[in-house]
C-alpha cells in the first residue's frame, strides 16, 4: 500500500523525543565497560606560566589510581600535535598545541598531566596530588594590550598577531573620503561560552593487539574527528571508528577536535583499558572553546539622505592560546556578509587575529555571521540617527533588490536567491511598528521613568557549507560536500545512513519526511543512522547550517538514484516500457492505467529476492550519493525587538519579539520554529546576559553558572515568528538552513532597542551585553554631557569595564 | 562539579545532630543543601562529615503562637510562600519566600538553612532582619532566643555556635503594616543584587539585602522616617552605613544608586 499522504512542509512530531523525554537515551556519560577506568586531566590555576617541573609521583600511590603522566611521559605515545585544519594565509603563524603542555602553561584549560583511576572521584582525588614547579608570567587577556607584544604567548612565532586576512576590498574604495556622510564607531563583542546541556566527554577502548580502536564521543563531527585524530593519535584511519551517539547540543563547541579525546585515545592503546573521561562544568568554562571576543572599528559611507555608499570593516579577534580546529577562520567566515541585506558601492574587510592568555576561540553558532551582523545593524541605527531619519526607512531605502536567480555579490560570491523587502515589511507589520513609535512618542513626552525602544535586525547569512572548490580557494583542509546512502529493506521498510551528525536538530524526523515522499512510504517506515564511522563512512557532519542544504541534498540524490532503479524493476514487473511508467500518489504507475502500479517496499522486496529481475539489474534497492554544493545558501530576514528600560535601574525588558526569516522551503515546519527560539533566545543571552570575564591574572571570573547568566526561561519573552520562503537556486529541495538565524540576528535587535529607548537622551552605545550597569552609566555620561546636539552628533562610548569587572 | 570525600550521618533527632556536630571537627548540618552542595562540589567548602537533618519532620510547620508566628527551621521555602496563616499574618515573609531562587530551590531549601547560612544575599535573612524575628536555637546545654539584630555577625557567619541547631524562627505578627519587598535581580533564579524590605506602621523597618557583610537596617532611613521624611527624602539616606561588594554583577557605587530607587519604591509601595 503506497503512502499517498505527504509529509515534506509538515510538522511532523520528532522521532527524537520519546527516548529523550524517557531517559532512554545514551549520551557518552551513560556508557560503561568492563575494565574501564577514568581520566582527569591536571591543570593549574596559571593563565601564564614557565612550567619547569610537573611530578606525578604523589598521585601514583593514591587509592585506585591505574596510571598517571605527564606530557614527557606520553611524548612518543602522539603521532602529531593536536589538529588545525584551516590556516587561512600563506603566512600564517601558527601555534604548536599538544594534548599535554610541557614548556609553559598558557591558558586554564592547558593540561600538564592526566590521571586514570577506577573512579571519577578517585580520579580526580590523585589529580589533586599531582604538584608542579611553575614560575608564574604576566598574563594577557586584552587583546590591545596583546597586540603591543610585551607579554609573548608563544615566544617562537615572535609575536602575538599571527594572522591578517584581508578581502580586499571591492568598488570604489574613494567613498571613505569623499562621502558627505561618513559614519565611524568602534563595537566590542566580549567572549561568550557554549554551555551545550551535555558538557563534552569521551570513551576510548580497542582492541590493542589490532591496532583497533573506537571513541564514542559527544561531538558534532565524527568523520572530522576521525580523519584528524588518526593522525594526531597515530592510529592508521581504516582502524580508528568514531562514534557520536546521542549528543546533547553543541551549538559550535563540538565542532572541534580536543585534547581529551586525543589523551583518552593514546592512554586506552598505552593501559589496554578502556578510558572515560567526562568533563565537569567548570572545565567547560576553561578548557571548551568560547566565542565571539572581538572588536570592530566600522565606517560607513553614504548620502546626507542616508544611502549607503560604502561598508567598512576592520576587526580585530581575540584567538586565545591556541588555535583550535578552525580558530582563525570564524572571523574570515563573517567575512562574507559584512554587507547585510544591502547594496552598498563599495566594500572593505580586514582582520587580524591575535593569541592572548585565554582559551581558545572557535565556532559558536552563527560563527563570525553574528559577529558581523552585529556591528552591520548597529551601525544602520547609527546611520539612522546622523542623518535624522527612521531606522527601519534607512534600512528600506538601502535593501538590496530582490533577484530569483544567483547574483554575484560585491564581496564576491554568488548570492542564491533574495527577496528582503517583504520579510522586512511582514516584521514591521508584525509588530505593529507605528504604534510603538506613537508609544514611545507619548513616554518620552510624560517623561516616564519607563521608556519605549525598537531596535530592528535585517540579516543574512552564509551557510550550506560549502562548495568544496571554494573551501580549497580559502585554504580549509578539507571539503564541504555530504553523503547519503539508502537501503529498502524487503520488509518494506528504510534504512537512511546520513552523513550530517545531529545533536539536537531533528534530522531523524526531517530526514524522514524527505525519504518518506520520496518513496512513497511514512517517516516511521524509515529509520534514519548517523554518528558513527562505521556505519556511515560518507559524511562531513553537522555545522554552519549545512545540514539541510547539503546533507539532506545529498539523500534527495541518493532517492533519485533508488526511483531510477525501482522504476527499472518496476517496469520490467508491469510488462511496460520504462517510458509508459510515471510516479504517482506514492507508487510507479503505468500511465492510462494507474491501477496497474508497483509501490517502492513491492519493488524492494522483488529486488530483494532477485528470482525475476531484468538483464543487468543487480540485487538488493539501494543508492549511495554523494553531493558536493555548487554554492552556499544565503538565508536573511529581520527580526524586531521592542523593550521597556528602566532609566532609573537601567534594567531592560523585552516587551515584544518578532521574528521574520526567510530559510528558503521548509521541511518541518515546528523544527524550524524550534530552531528560531532557541537561536533567538541565545541571541537574547548574549545582548543582555552573557559574557567572559578575566581578571588582570587571567583568572575566568565567570566561572560558573552562578555567575556566567545563561537565562532561564522566565527571561525570554514570548517571541512571534513568521517565515516568507524565497526557494535556493543551489540545491534542489529549495532549502537554505535555519540553525543559526536566531543567533545572528537577535543580538543587534535587542541591544538596538535599548540605544532607542535612550537616544532622546542623547544615549549611543550601551555596551554588550547591555547589563543593568551599563545602561545605567550610559544614562549617567549622557545626562553629564547634556541633550544629543542635533542630527550630527554620533559618538561611540565605550562600554565601562572595570578592573574588577564590574559594569 | 565533584566534591572532595566526606562522612555522612542522618540524624534521626535535634539531639543527635548535635551531638554528631559536637563529635567531629569541622562537621556542617545538611538541610535542604542548596548553598552546602553548591560550594561543595567547587571543593571551596570542605566538611569532614554532613549530618542530615533533612528528614526530622517535627520541624517542618508554621503556627500561629500568640502575637507571633513560629516557623520550623525546616520548614521548606515553598511551604513558607504557600502558608494562609502567613499570607494573613505576615505576608512580606510568605512573599519574600516565593522570590527566593527558582521552584526547585523552594521546594528543596529551608528557612533555617537560609537563615544559618548567613549570606547577605538571601531574602529571608533581610525579611526577618526588618521584622524583628527571633531565632530559637538548640545546643547541648538546652534552647536560646537570638535577636534578628544579634544574629548575623559576618559574611556567612552567624552567632550560632558550631553544635548548634537553629530550630524556629519566630515572626512578628504584621498584618495591620504596609509592606513591600523589592528584589532587583537580573535573572529570576538569582541572588539579589540589592534587595529592600521595607514595613510602614507606627515604626517603620527597611532593611537591606546585599549591601554589606549582613543584612543590614537602613537606620539612616528609618530615622528619617521617623523624623517626618517623606519616602523620597528619605531613601535619598540609603546607602548610609552600608558597604556594598564590588564584583563582576554591579559595582558598589551602582549598588548605592540602586539602594536609593528600591527604597524609594519600596517605601512608596508599603505605603501605597
Amino acid at each position: 500500500m503506497a503512502a499517498t499522504e505527504t509529509f515534506v512542509g509538515t510538522p511532523v512530531l520528532r522521532k527524537e523525543d520519546p527516548d529523550l523525554i524517557t531517559g532512554q537515551a545514551s549520551f557518552v556519560d551513560n556508557q560503561t565497560m568492563p575494565g574501564m577506568v577514568w581520566m582527569y586531566v591536571v591543570r593549574t590555576p596559571f593563565a601564564h606560566a614557565k612550567l619547569n617541573a610537573v611530578d606525578v609521583g604523589p598521585a601514583r600511590s593514591m587509592p585506585g589510581v591505574i596510571a598517571a603522566y605527564t606530557a614527557v611521559d606520553l611524548a612518543g605515545d602522539f603521532g602529531g600535535p593536536l589538529p588545525f585544519v584551516w590556516p587561512i594565509t600563506e603566512d600564517i603563524k601558527v601555534p604548536t598545541h599538544q594534548a599535554l603542555t610541557s614548556d609553559k602553561v598558557r591558558y586554564l584549560g592547558d593540561g600538564v598531566a592526566v590521571v586514570l583511576a577506577e573512579t571519577r572521584v578517585q580520579a580526580k582525588d590523585a589529580a589533586e596530588a599531582v604538584t608542579y614547579d611553575c614560575d608564574p608570567l604576566p598574563a594577557v587577556t586584552d587583546m590591545e594590550e596583546a597586540m603591543k607584544d610585551e607579554v609573548l604567548i608563544h615566544e617562537d612565532l615572535g609575536t602575538n598577531v599571527t594572522v591578517h586576512w584581508s578581502h580586499g576590498g571591492a568598488g570604489d574604495q574613494s567613498v571613505f573620503d569623499t562621502a558627505p556622510v561618513i559614519v565611524q564607531e568602534r563595537y566590542h563583542q566580549p567572549r561568550l561560552i557554549p554551555n551545550a546541556i551535555e558538557p563534552r566527554g569521551c570513551l576510548a577502548f580497542g582492541i590493542p593487539a589490532q591496532g583497533e580502536f573506537t571513541l564514542v564521543s559527544a561531538t558534532q563531527i565524527p568523520h572530522i574527528v576521525k580523519v584528524t585524530l588518526s593522525g594526531t593519535c597515530n592510529i592508521p584511519e581504516q582502524k580508528l571508528r568514531i562514534i557520536a551517539p546521542d549528543v546533547g547540543g553543541g551549538f559550535g563547541s563540538k565542532l572541534n577536535v580536543y585534547a581529551e579525546e586525543a589523551l583518552a585515545l593514546v592512554l586506552a592503546r598505552k593501559t589496554k583499558r578502556p578510558v572515560k573521561w567526562v568533563e565537569e562544568r567548570s572545565e567547560n568554562y576553561l578548557a571548551t572553546i568560547h566565542g565571539r571576543g572581538v572588536t570592530h572599528d566600522c565606517t560607513i559611507a553614504a548620502s546626507e539622505d542616508g544611502k549607503i555608499l560604502g561598508m567598512k570593516f576592520v576587526e580585530i579577534a581575540d584567538m586565545g592560546a591556541y588555535y583550535q580546529l578552525l580558530t582563525p577562520g570564524i572571523p574570515e567566515l563573517g567575512g562574507w556578509v559584512y554587507m547585510g541585506p544591502y547594496d552598498p558601492q563599495a566594500y572593505w574587510y580586514e582582520f587580524r587575529g591575535v593569541l592572548t592568555n585565554a582559551t581558545p576561540t572557535d565556532a559558536y553558532r552563527g560563527a563570525g555571521r553574528p559577529e558581523a551582523t552585529y556591528v552591520v545593524e548597529r551601525m544602520l541605527d547609527a546611520l539612522a540617527r546622523r542623518v535624522g531619519k527612521d531606522p527601519a526607512d534607512v534600512r528600506r531605502m538601502n535593501l538590496h533588490p530582490p533577484h530569483a536567480e544567483a547574483v554575484t555579490s560585491l564581496m564576491g560570491l554568488q548570492v542564491d536567491s533574495a527577496n528582503y523587502e517583504p520579510t522586512f515589511d511582514r516584521a514591521l507589520e508584525l509588530v505593529g511598528y507605528e504604534q510603538w513609535r506613537k508609544e514611545q512618542a507619548s513616554r518620552r513626552d510624560a517623561g516616564d521613568l519607563r521608556q519605549i525602544g525598537i531596535g530592528i535586525s535585517s540579516y543574512i547569512e552564509m551557510c550550506g557549507l560549502a562548495p568544496s572548490n571554494i573551501l580549497g580557494a580559502l585554504r580549509y583542509a578539507a571539503g564541504g560536500w555530504d553523503g547519503a546512502t539508502i537501503e529498502c529493506l524487503p520488509t518494506g521498510k528504510v534504512i537512511l545512513k546520513t552523513g550530517t551528525s545531529p545533536h539536537g536538530q531533528g534530522h531523524e524526523t526531517s530526514w524522514a519526511q524527505v525519504v518518506a515522499d520520496g518513496l512513497g512510504v511514512t517517516p516511521d517506515d524509515v529509520e534514519v543512522l548517523h554518528g558513527d564511522t562505521a556505519i556511515t563512512p560518507l559524511g562531513m557532519d553537522t555545522y554552519g547550517s549545512r545540514s539541510v542544504a547539503v546533507g539532506a541534498t545529498a539523500i534527495h540524490f541518493a532517492m533519485e538514484k533508488v526511483r531510477a532503479k525501482a522504476r527499472t524493476i518496476a517496469a520490467h514487473e508491469l510488462e511496460v516500457s520504462e517510458d509508459d511508467v510515471e510516479w504517482s500518489d506514492g507508487a510507479f504507475r503505468v500511465k492510462g492505467a494507474p491501477e496497474k502500479a508497483k509501490t517502492v517496499p513491492e519493488v524492494a522486496f522483488s529486488a530483494w529476492h532477485a528470482h525475476a529481475l531484468p538483464e543487468g539489474v543487480e540485487p538488493h534497492l539501494n543508492a549511495t550519493a554523494v553531493w558536493d554544493p555548487p554554492n552556499f545558501t544565503w538565508p536573511g530576514g529581520t527580526h524586531i525587538c521592542v523593550s521597556e528600560v528602566d532609566t532609573e535601574t537601567g534594567k531592560v525588558d523585552i516587551l515584544q519579539y518578532v521574528a521574520v526569516d526567510d530559510c528558503g522551503n521548509v521541511i518541518n515546519p515546528q523544527i524550524v520554529d524550534g530552531q528560531v527560539h532557541g537561536g533567538v533566545a541565545q541571541g537574547i543571552a548574549e545582548a543582555l546576559y552573557e559574557e567572559a570575564l578575566y581578571d588582570q591574572s587571567g583568572n575566568l571570573m565567570t566561572s560558573t553558572m552562578q555567575n556566567y547568566l545563561i537565562p532561564s526561561a522566565a527571561e525570554i519573552p514570548p517571541l512571534t515568528l513568521d517565515r516568507t520562503v524565497t526557494p535556493s537556486t543551489t540545491n534542489p529541495l529549495g532549502v537554505k538552513g535555519i540553525g543559526e538565524a536566531g543567533t545572528i540576528a537577535a543580538p543587534p535587535a535587542v541591544v538596538n532597542s535599548v540605544i532607542d529607548a535612550l537616544s532622546h537622551l542623547g544615549v549611543t552605545d550601551v555596551g554588550k551585553p547591555a547589563s543593568p550597569e551599563r545602561v545605567w552609566r550610559a544614562i549617567q555620561q549622557a545626562r553629564a554631557e547634556g541633550p544629543p546636539g542635533g542630527p550630527s552628533s554620533s559618538r561611540s562610548v565605550a562600554a565601562p569595564v572595570s578592573e574588577g569587572g564590574a559594569a | 562539579m565533584i566534591p572532595a570525600s566526606f562522612d555522612y550521618e542522618r540524624a534521626s533527632s535535634v539531639e543527635e545532630a548535635i551531638s554528631l556536630l559536637g563529635s567531629h571537627e569541622d562537621a556542617k548540618l545538611l538541610a535542604g543543601g542548596h548553598s552546602l552542595l553548591p560550594a561543595m562540589k567547587l571543593r571551596v567548602a570542605r566538611p569532614s562529615m554532613l549530618v542530615d537533618i533533612g528528614r526530622l519532620t517535627d520541624l517542618s510547620y508554621i503556627r500561629e503562637d500568640g502575637d507571633a508566628v513560629a516557623i520550623g527551621a525546616l520548614t521548606r521555602h515553598h511551604d513558607v510562600a504557600n502558608s494562609d496563616a502567613l499570607h494573613e499574618l505576615c505576608p512580606i515573609a510568605s512573599y519574600a519566600a516565593g522570590q527566593v531562587g527558582d521552584p526547585q530551590v523552594r521546594h528543596v531549601g529551608t528557612i533555617g538553612g537560609s537563615v544559618a547560612h548567613g549570606d547577605p544575599a538571601g531574602d529571608m535573612p533581610t525579611v526577618l532582619l526588618a521584622l524583628d524575628a527571633t531565632f530559637v536555637a538548640q545546643g547541648p546545654n538546652g534552647t536560646r532566643q537570638i535577636a534578628a539584630g544579634d544574629l548575623f555577625t559576618s559574611l556567612f557567619e552567624t552567632a550560632l555556635a558550631p553544635n548548634e541547631v537553629l530550630t524556629e524562627i519566630r515572626v512578628p505578627k504584621s498584618k495591620d503594616r504596609g509592606w513591600s519587598y523589592l528584589k532587583f535581580n537580573r535573572r529570576a533564579q538569582d541572588w539579589a543584587i540589592v534587595g529592600v524590605a521595607a514595613l510602614d506602621g507606627a515604626s517603620p523597618a527597611v532593611a537591606l539585602t546585599n549591601m554589606g557583610l549582613t543584612p543590614i537596617r537602613a537606620t539612616a532611613v528609618e530615622q528619617a522616617l521617623a523624623g517626618g521624611a517623606d519616602p523620597a527624602t528619605a531613601a535619598q539616606q540609603a546607602a548610609e552605613g552600608t558597604a556594598p561588594p564590588d564584583d563582576a554583577f554591579a559595582s558598589a557605587e551602582y549598588r548605592r544608586e540602586l539602594a536609593k530607587v528600591l527604597v524609594r519604591r519600596a517605601l512608596e509601595d508599603a505605603s501605597g
